[in-house]
Parts: C-alpha cells; structure tokens; sequence
C-alpha cells in the first residue's frame, strides 16, 4: 500500500443503541484513489458505520483519522467540509425543487451574498451531470418527474458539486437496470482515476469482483476482516466471513414429524404488481415457515400483503379454508392472524404507553362490556400473557420503550398470544434484539409453534430460517426460487441461491 | 421497577407486587409533576387576584362568574382534547358553536320550545363534526384544511341564517336557566353541565376502549391499525365528539347571552388549542390529560378576569396568554427530556 498515512482511518469504532451494540470496535482504513468494499449480512452494522463516517452518528468510542489527522464529525456538514459524502440507499433529495437547486441545496452559488444565480448554477450543474455521463438530464426539471436512476445521478452530482475526496456509496446497484450499472462502475473508474475514494457497499458479491480494489467484512457489529484483496480472495472464503459465527445461535429441536392435515394457513396466487410474483405457500398449525431472501426481495411486502396491510393486485388468503376480504388487516386479525413487524418501534409499539397496553390493545373487546374497560382483568391478562414468555422486567406497568429490543419483541408476540391467534407472522422477529437473547426469542417461537400456532416467519438472516423454520422458501426479486425443507439445505447453499443471477453479472 | 425509599413491610424476599399499588401512590400517578404545577399556577393567579382585588375576586359572584365563562369554552376544550390526542386538530370549533347558536334560535326553531332548542345545537355540532369526519377519515384530508374549511363554511351559513341580526330568545325556560334562581347550592347550572361532560370526558378517555383507541391511533396509527383497530372510523367518531361537545357549548351560550349570534364562538378553537396544550397535550398526539385541559381553561379564564378587574385592556390579556402558552410548553419540554 502507499507510504503516505491512509486517506482515512477508523479505529475501535463503537456505538450502541439501547439493547443493542451495532459497533463494537470496527477498525477500516481507506486509500485515496481505491474502491474499498463493505460486506455484511443485514444488521452486521454496515449502516451504523457509514453513519458514523458521514458524521450523522457519533461514535461511543474509537478514533477517526483524516489524512493522518484525528479528526471529531459532529455533524453531517463536518463530514462534507473534510470532503467526505456519502449516497444512501434512500435518497435525499427534495422532489418539489429542479435538479440544480437538488445539486445546489445549501450552498448555491449567491450574488451579494442571499441572491441565487441560477444561470450559473445550472451551468455547473450541467457540467456535472455531463461528467457523470448523463448529459440528457435537464437541470431545470423537477427531480420527482426523474427515474430512480437518474436520481441517484442527481445525488452523486449533489456530492461531486463539493469538493469530495471519499465518496461512500450505499447499495448503489440495487435500483439499477444492468446497462447503468455499468455507467455506475464506470463513474467509480473516473472517480478513483482522479485521486478520489470510494466506500461501496453491496449484497453482490460479483459487483465487488469487478470494481473493488479491497474488501471489509462485518458481522455483528465487528470487522471479521479488513482490507482483503477484492478480486482474488476466494467466494468460499468470503461468505465463511458474513456467515461464520462468533456466538453460536442456539436453536430449539424441530418437532421431528412435521404436521401434516388441514392447513391453517393457504396463499394462492398472491402477487403484488412491481413487488412480487404469484406466491402460493401453505402453513400447517405447528409448522413454521421461513421465507429467506435479502432486503429488496418483496419478503416484508408478502407479509404484510396476507396480512391485509397492503392490498393485493392478484390472489387469495384463506385461514381454516375460509377466503379472506383481500386489504383488510382487521378481517385478517378476526380471523385469526397475527402480525410482528419489521419495525418495531414505528409499526407494532405505543412507544409512549405500557407494557399492559400494548399488549392488551388488540384484545380490548375481551376486557370490556359496552366499551367500559375491566382493568383489573386487563392487567391480569396482560401479566399472564407476558410471564409466559418470560418478559422482562416481570412488571408490564413499566413503559413500553424502557424495555430492550428482545423484550419488546416479546411485548408484541404477547399481544397476538393475549388474542389467541393461530397464525403467526414474524418479520424479521430479531432485528434489534441481543445475540444473546436471541435463543430465547426462537425458544418462545418454537414453544409457540409446538403449542399449535402456524408461524410464517420472514428473514434475512440465513441461519436464522435454517435454524427455526421447518420449510424454507427462498426468494430472490419476488420470485422463490427454491422450496426445501430447512434440514435439506445450508447456509452457503441458501446465500448462493439469493445472491447469484443479479443484473452486474 | 422504581426503587422505594421505603422497604416493603411484608418480607417474602419479592419486591411488592404493582399489580395494587398502594392507594397513595395511585393518588400520584395520576397528579404527576404536570398536574400538580398546574394546580400551582392556578393558586398562584387566586393569590394574585385576591390580593390585587380582594373584594372583588374572591367574591361569591365574581366566582360563580368565572367558572360560568369558563364552562363554554371548557366544553369545547374536552372535544378539542380528544381530537388532538388523536394526532389530529378541528379548528371549526368556533364556527360551529356560531352555527349551532343562531340554527338553534331561528324564529321556527324557538317553536318548538326548551327540547327544539337543545336538540337542533346538538344535531348542528354532530352533522358539522360528521362532514369533518368523513372528510379527514374517509376523504383523506388533511385535518387542519379539512376543518378550516368547516370553519370557513359554519360562519358563513351562520352569517346567511341571521343576515347578521342578534337572535333574541324568547323560550323562558331556556333563559331561565341562566338566572340566579336556577343555582343549585350557588352553582350556575352552566357550570354542572361543564363538570358532568368533564367527568364523562375524564372516564372515556381513561376506562373506555374509546379512549384507549384514541390515544393508540395518536400515539401511532400505523401500529393502531396493524394491531387490528379500525383507525378511520375512530377518526370519523372523534370528529363527531367535538362536534357534539360544540353543539352543547352553543346551548350553553345561548342560556349565557340570551341569545343567538353569528359572531359567536369567535377564536374559541385557538382557546381551546391553547388551554389543551398548557395542560399538556401532545400537539403530535398520543398524550394528554382532560384534567390537564380544563385546568388549562381555569388558567385562561382566571387571567381574563383578574386582568379586567384590574382595569387592563384586552390587548393586554392576549400578550399576556401568548406568553404563558410559550413557557408552558418550554416547562414541558424540559419536564419530558428529562424523564
């Protein structure tokens, strides 16, 4: 590597959140000039860390060095005086303002100091965009009128209009048609030509084959590895890193007949247009199902779509063989669904209310007569529903959001148990939530199952399905690609079948 | 689990159960921090008006007065208390309570007597809450335009019914109830039925799945609605209570002035903001207290007073209100960061 000290250097990065560490010590340095990579399964900390690095997050712990120099980002614009930008994965552009004012926001070139010059900023603007190969798009037009493309552009060009020297880039491809994946890669190539750095952070393992000068690898919130070289160290050994674990999961025996009959739970056909494809999938009472596919795969929106929260453009759930009103998430629970979102605190929790009141809120009908509430029954209710599965503190009068992630996941597992649901759906069940109270969270849903629930559980963290579920579908871009059950397949096997085929390749 | 300074009495190694708090403690979870200094502004503006006017506010009359005035808009307080709880807001209060007012003491209207009077201001608040409600939960408005239209609307169809005239009540037995003679014990009537819609207000928002629903829907309706609660319609039923608590404030304040007037109600939804707001209610939903707000409304009513019998001018009060609205809700910020 060169002799000069590295463009940047982080050391002992770490940082918490309540219930759970994202970081813990990540070391990362960057050469100017390179393509530095960042593997990780989801929830390995890569966001945090860019976070971080664009100055949105402050770190716990650890050092951040600049060209030698240590340096504190205190805030986004901190980051962006050093010369560091970044493009997330959610783009922030303001989609009422043209592509100039976008490229422009917040530092416009003025006259006499408060007087836009909007010639001028649309001839830099122009030039930008022309720099990055996108000449045709017209800085004058609104940014909301532009393809998800073209947006990015704008948001590169919003990064290259400062003087940048890193540039971290989050999933670039992930909305990229193949032939702008290569204009993608080709700007990186004029990019890193001229001096400057590229953090790239992809599920595509091809992508970073092609484009990345050295790779990083996280898993939970650690680098398992640091600057190997992109193009020759080998897939096997790759996915070992993402994969291997350092805490070993303990996962609960598998009933060993797996329930067979009446389905609790049959999905025909369902499909969302633009989401997924025509999805049939059957559940037995006692049988869990894990759904394994990566961020983008339509595994949440299949979810939510059975449980009425998103209304279908074909197919038919039914529960007990009875058809379900499609979009209906409240004829979806009087029948007897359940659901644990993604996110937790924005669309399962009462953040401001108890442990009691959340659990009781979707029961209330049973702990009153003519809307008049028996709170004494509630609470007795609530407090037996929540020893069950052993929630913590032992006092669900305590507010909701003084529990840890595990916890409140158990909160709302509660909740469905307190209703007596028989089917289950579990997104992403663990997000949030400790390693080490993880095995707990499998024990109760195991326990749960065995007890004669149907359970759909949605994943990302492949041994997580593997470990849990009976079945497993594998689902790439809306489409399961592969139905087994789980004990016929592997990690690496599953992590193929979700990785391979994407459009850089 | 909170640490107690005092050990438990009965030592079976377990900390307490919390299931039965002891009877003191559940007496000051419910009069938290912000209760308690609100009912210290509310002393503190007594001590002032009993001292600047000491005749003349501690009064019997002067009192009685008070609580009067204070009931009107404390009616159209507890409405306005639910919808912001809910995440949402009616500013056609006041329009209402002026549309109610002047339907309710049209010539034809006063025919039918106490009942025709009574039931046409209720029937107005409900239908104008019920066009608010469909608007914002089925027609998904906004409800700030949503009820600046109703606002824009009700004042204008008042102004249509009364051509701009003062409606005079000539029913005896409405106006009846405004007189002394109708005071029980030395409370107005005006006052009772500002306590019972209190109470009932207090018990829906705390004992009922209603109230509960509210403060999930405000609290998070997205999590509301994935739990299984029909969030339009609680919407659609909040809308209808403000416009309920509307349509009997305007029976009050047709008792109160005698008469029907298209300049009613005037500013009321900016009273009615103000005074949930300094008890405590969460603009952004989710949290808040009916004692809070009709503590609120003591406050606000308590200053006009003092105020005017101290010969300050109503510009005077508006600043003054201003004022304490700001350091209310920086007191509350300061309270919520730090617990």
């Amino acid at each position: 590597m060169a002799p000069e000290p590295p463009l940047l250097t982080m050391s002992g990065i770490t940082k918490s959140f309540p219930g759970v560490r994202a970081l813990d010590g990540v070391d990362l340095d960057v050469q100017a000039g390179e393509v530095h990579c960042l593997l990780g399964q989801n929830g390995a900390g890569k966001s945090t860390l860019i976070k971080v690095l664009a100055g949105a997050h402050q770190p716990d712990d650890g050092v951040i060095s600049w060209r030698g120099e240590p340096v504190t980002l205190r805030s986004p614009i901190a980051a962006m005086r050093l010369g560091i930008a970044t493009i997330y994965q959610e783009l922030d552009l303001v989609e009422h303002l043209s592509v100039a004012e976008n490229v422009h926001l917040g530092h416009e070139p003025t006259a006499a100091g408060f007087v836009v010059r909007r010639r001028s900023a649309r001839a830099s603007t122009a030039r930008l965009l022309k720099r990055l190969g996108h000449a045709e798009i017209e800085p004058g037009r609104l940014v909301g009128e532009l393809s998800a493309a073209q947006q990015q552009i704008v948001s590169m060009a919003r990064a290259l209009s400062h003087d940048v020297r890193l540039i971290v880039m989050d999933e670039p491809s992930a909305a990229l048609d193949p032939d702008e994946v290569d204009n993608l890669f080709r700007i990186v190539g004029d990019l890193t030509a001229d001096g400057v750095a590229v953090v790239y952070i992809s599920h595509r393992l091809e992508e970073i084959r092609r484009i990345g000068d050295r790779v990083t690898v996280l898993k939970d919130g650690r680098a398992v590895a640091g600057g190997l070289p992109a193009k020759t160290t080998p897939t096997s050994e790759v996915v070992a890193l993402m994969t291997g674990r350092n805490v070993e999961y303990v996962f609960p025996d598998r009933r060993t007949a797996v329930p067979e009959g009446t389905p609790v739970l049959e999905v025909r056909g369902l499909a969302r247009d633009g989401e997924f494809e025509p999805l049939d999938l059957i559940v037995h009472p006692g049988e869990i199902v894990g759904l394994a596919g990566l961020v983008g795969s339509g595994r949440s929106e299949i979810l939510e779509t059975i449980y009425g929260a998103r209304k279908p453009s074909a197919g038919q759930v039914s529960v007990d063989g009875r058809p379900l009103k499609t979009g209906s998430v409240r004829a979806a629970v009087r029948a007897g669904l359940g659901l644990a979102p993604e996110e937790r605190k924005a669309q399962a929790l009462l953040m401001l209310e108890s442990v009691t009141r959340n659990v009781s809120v979707s029961s209330m009908s049973r702990f009153s007569r003519g809307g008049w509430l028996d709170r004494g029954a509630e609470r007795g209710a609530a407090r037996a529903a929540t020893r069950e599965l052993s929630l913590r503190p032992d006092n669900p009068a305590v507010p909701v959001r003084t529990l840890s992630g595990g916890n409140q996941q158990k909160a709302v597992l509660a909740r469905w148990l307190l209703r007596g649901c028989r089917v289950l759906l579990l997104d992403e069940p663990t997000r949030g939530v400790d390693v080490g109270a993880r095995a707990e969270l499998y024990a109760v849903i195991r326990r749960l199952a065995d007890e004669g629930l149907a359970v759909l559980l949605v994943s990302s963290e492949v041994p997580e399905v593997l470990g849990l579920a009976d079945r497993v579908l594998v689902l790439r871009e809306g489409r399961v690609v592969h139905t087994a059950p789980a004990r016929e397949l592997d990690e690496h096997r599953v992590l193929d079948l979700v990785m391979e085929g994407s459009p850089a390749t | 689990m909170t640490q107690h300074a005092s050990p438990p009495r009965d030592d079976t190694g377990k900390v307490p159960s919390t299931g039965q708090p002891p009877f003191w403690r559940g007496l000051f979870a419910h009069a938290d921090v912000r209760t308690l200094s609100l009912l210290g502004v509310l002393a503190a503006l007594i001590l002032v008006g009993g001292i600047t006017k000491p005749d003349e506010f501690l009064d019997t009359r002067n009192l009685q007065l008070v609580l009067t005035q204070a009931s009107v808009i404390g009616v159209v307080t507890v409405g306005m208390t639910f919808v912001i709880m809910s995440g949402g807001i009616d500013l056609s209060v006041g329009a209402i309570v002026a549309l109610a007012s002047v339907w309710a003491t049209t010539v034809a209207t006063q025919e039918y007597g106490f009942g025709g009077i009574l039931l046409t201001a209720v029937l107005v608040g409900l239908g104008c809450g019920l066009v608010n409600g469909l608007l914002i939960a089925y027609g998904g408005m906004v409800p700030f335009i949503a009820t600046l239209a109703m606002l824009a609307s009700a004042r204008g169809l008042a102004l249509q019914i009364t051509d701009g005239k003062t409606q005079i009540v000539t029913v005896d037995s409405v106006l009846d109830l405004g007189l002394r003679d109708a005071y029980v014990l030395g409370i107005p009537p005006l006052v009772m039925v500002f306590a019972v819609v209190t109470v009932i207000g207090w018990l829906v928002l705390n004992r009922t799945t209603f109230g509960r629903r509210t403060v999930a829907v405000g609290g998070n309706a997205e999590a509301a609605r994935l739990a299984g609660i029909d969030v339009r319609r609680q919407r659609l039923y909040l809308y209808l209570l403000s416009g309920l608590c509307c349509g009997i404030a305007a029976f009050l304040l047709i008792i109160l002035s005698g008469s029907g007037q298209n300049t009613n109600g005037n500013l009321y939804e900016l009273d009615a903001i103000a005074a949930a707001i300094i008890g405590g209610t969460l603009l952004t939903g989710g949290r808040g207290t009916i004692t809070g707000s009709v503590l609120g409304v003591l406050i606000f009513t308590t200053i006009t007073n003092i105020f005017a019998l101290n010969n300050l001018q109503s510009d005077v009060q508006q600043i003054a209100k201003g004022a304490i609205i700001v350091a209310a809700v920086l007191v509350q910020r300061r309270t919520a960061s730090t617990t």
